[in-house]
């Protein structure tokens, strides 16, 4: 047996999904991103949706994430995601609607649509890349951003006394009628992997189900703008930002 | 009885209007003098006989950002808003432009700025045609001076729009909000089907079907060579608009030696001006812009060699007139008469301002 005769259909356990395409992706080596768009790919290929599904893309590093998922794609302005999110949905209630977005998007310059979409209980599916701190800015704070943390902006540390506090916005999100589910969930190991792709899986299908409004937070790395190896980001991801951001289930009904 | 004719207010037609259009989404925020419009839609549950969605959002910023989500789908998608409300709309104005999609957007304009009043005005003419957000784009721009052509116009506000893939404007006032008076309104269409969308709007996120590449709406391109031409692209638009779908009308400017040039309420004040400056053997006219931009601007030219001089009215401190010196070229002179913060100019005050600035 040669590696010509190993590649072959018969012997395959991980390929990469039909709705990915080859286009090279702009993240960052190490990056939470990459993993948590093949799962998405994955999840909507499993539920058969690929015709069904429209996603809403943010401001921010995932700003490009319609360059990588053959699907229809709307590109919103800075936050406001889930408001797009609301009228594709309402327009189009048999369609798949989710937004993508980050902590800056979504939990600061977008809190209002957020919370308000929510609120609605829209039938959509927000998926919440929380990696405290704004990467496609350069390493900016975030409203996520850890107590003492270091970023451009705060370069002493995050003064809690000046800069306010870790915003804990799917604690928030969970306490409102419209949310039927809010999880936190990280991709750093092949079972935190799995755990989002089931969530994830179950957002969409809260969606198709009408539910209400599923928020999946994955508590994620920016090696780059930590100034970190990818293993030493997901190290200090688990030491750091999950005290603060802990991982399971808020609401799930 | 074949014609049905009824009262209502300019903001009531703007939405029974929306409804017989066969509109699919109207997503607004409540402010003063506009809440007639969700109001009426409310009222009317048109999500009960039609299908059209009525949404109640969170702010003027989450309702444009609605309807850039609904226009992203193909639908006929709307908001509407007051001054204020309208500058929070302009960064969602701005990203529809960048992404090309049609929508329309009506601003009952109140005096500004800041908060101002809420008594009417015409203070965001600058705003809505110079480009209120950010970038070169234009705004198509309709502007009814009666409830008959707010009803009539949000048919006209949406061919336009889908015919350039552009938003476009109802820019009225408070007065043509507010007033009632008989209209006849549109027959009911039926609102498109899926299949008519798909037609109507290849471009449209519908859903990727196997037969064609992904649809992606987006104003984002980071090169800068293909940016350039995406922003040629807009500009070449911007030019068969302009050649194409300048709109106006013209009252007895046949032996005019002054003309008033006036949109919207200030026009139907002008109306009223012209009949008294004839009985003083004044022979004036008037030139209504209908579409401020694209702006009549060849026509006004061409009167700027056959009569005396020109005044605009406006419910500004000189907005328009701008636009009138730009298109005269300084062939003749042209003057500003102006009432500001919500005060609305009288038939005589417009006809004593013509002889001082212009008969003398």
């Amino acid at each position: 047996m040669d590696t010509n005769n190993i590649i072959s259909p018969e012997n395959l356990v991980y390929a990469k999904p039909e709705l990915m395409n080859d286009n090279h992706m702009h993240y960052c080596p190490g990056c939470s991103h990459g993993v948590v768009h093949k799962v998405i790919a994955d999840v909507i290929m499993e539920l058969g949706l690929q015709e069904k599904t429209i996603g809403i893309a943010p401001v921010g590093c995932a700003v490009f994430a319609y360059k990588y998922l053959d699907i229809d794609w709307q590109e919103a302005a800075h936050g406001r995601a889930p408001a797009l999110a609301t009228a594709t949905k309402r327009l189009l209630p048999d369609r798949m609607v989710f937004t993508y977005q980050g902590d800056g998007d979504l939990a600061a310059i977008g809190t209002a649509e957020t919370i308000h979409a929510a609120n609605r209980g829209e039938n959509i599916a927000i998926i919440f890349i929380n990696n405290g701190i704004y990467g496609m800015t350069g390493g900016q704070m975030a409203p996520t951003t850890l107590k003492d943390m270091k970023t451009s902006t705060s370069p002493d540390g995050r003064n809690v006394q000046t800069m306010g506090n870790p915003l804990k916005i799917l604690d928030m999100l969970a306490l409102l009628d419209g949310v039927c589910l809010a999880t936190r969930t990280s991709v750093h190991t092949p079972a935190a992997v799995k755990k989002t792709r089931r969530m994830i899986r179950l957002a969409f299908e809260n969606s198709m189900a009408g539910k209400g409004t599923s928020i999946v937070e994955v508590v994620s790395t920016c090696n780059a703008g930590w100034k970190m190896t990818p293993a030493a980001a997901n190290d200090w991801m688990v030491e750091h930002m999950f005290p603060v951001y802990p991982i399971g289930d808020l609401k799930n009904i | 009885m074949s014609e049905e004719i009824t009262l209502m207010k300019g903001n009531e037609a703007i939405a029974y209007a929306a409804i017989r259009y066969g509109v699919d989404g109207y997503f607004g925020y409540p402010i003063t003098p506009q809440s007639e419009i969700i109001e009426t839609l409310m009222e009317a549950a048109p999500w009960n006989t039609t299908g059209m969605v009525v949404l109640q959002a969170e702010s003027e910023v989450a309702a444009i950002n609605m309807v850039y989500g609904g226009a992203s789908c193909g639908k006929y998608a709307m908001t509407s808003s007051s001054s204020p409300g309208i500058s929070l709309k302009q960064e969602g104005i701005s990203y529809m432009a960048g992404a090309e999609l049609p929508g329309l957007i009506v601003n009952v304009q109140r005096g500004g700025p800041g908060l101002g009043t809420i008594q009417p005005s015409q203070a965001d003419y600058f705003q809505t045609v110079k480009g209120g957000g950010h970038g070169d784009y234009r705004l198509i721009t309709l502007a009814p001076n009666s409830v008959q052509e707010m009803a009539d116009f949000v048919a006209l506000g949406f061919e336009l729009a889908f015919k350039y893939r552009n938003p476009a404007m109802i820019l009225t006032d408070g007065v043509i909000g507010q007033m009632m008076e008989k209209v006849k309104l549109p027959e009911y269409r039926r609102r498109r089907t899926e299949q008519e969308i798909r037609e109507q709007c290849p471009w449209a996120t519908l859903g990727k079907t196997a037969d064609r590449e992904p649809n992606i709406i987006t104003s984002l391109e980071l090169d800068s060579a293909v940016m350039e031409k995406n922003n040629e692209r807009f500009q070449a638009k911007y030019r068969v608009v302009e050649e194409n779908e300048v709109r106006y009308q013209e009252v007895k400017c046949e032996d005019a030696d002054y003309l008033l040039v006036a949109f919207g309420s200030a026009a139907r004040i002008c109306l009223k001006t012209i009949q008294l400056a004839r009985e003083q053997g004044i022979r004036v006219g008037l030139l209504r812009p209908i579409t401020l931009w694209p702006f009549p601007t060849k026509v006004l030219n061409e009167y700027a060699g056959r009569v005396k001089g020109m005044l605009t009215v406006e419910l500004n401190a000189g907005q328009m007139v701008e636009d009138v010196r730009l298109a005269v070229n300084g062939k003749i002179p042209v003057e500003h008469y102006g009432r500001l913060g919500g005060i609305v100019p009288t038939p005589d005050g417009v006809l004593d301002a013509l002889i001082e600035k212009m008969v003398k």
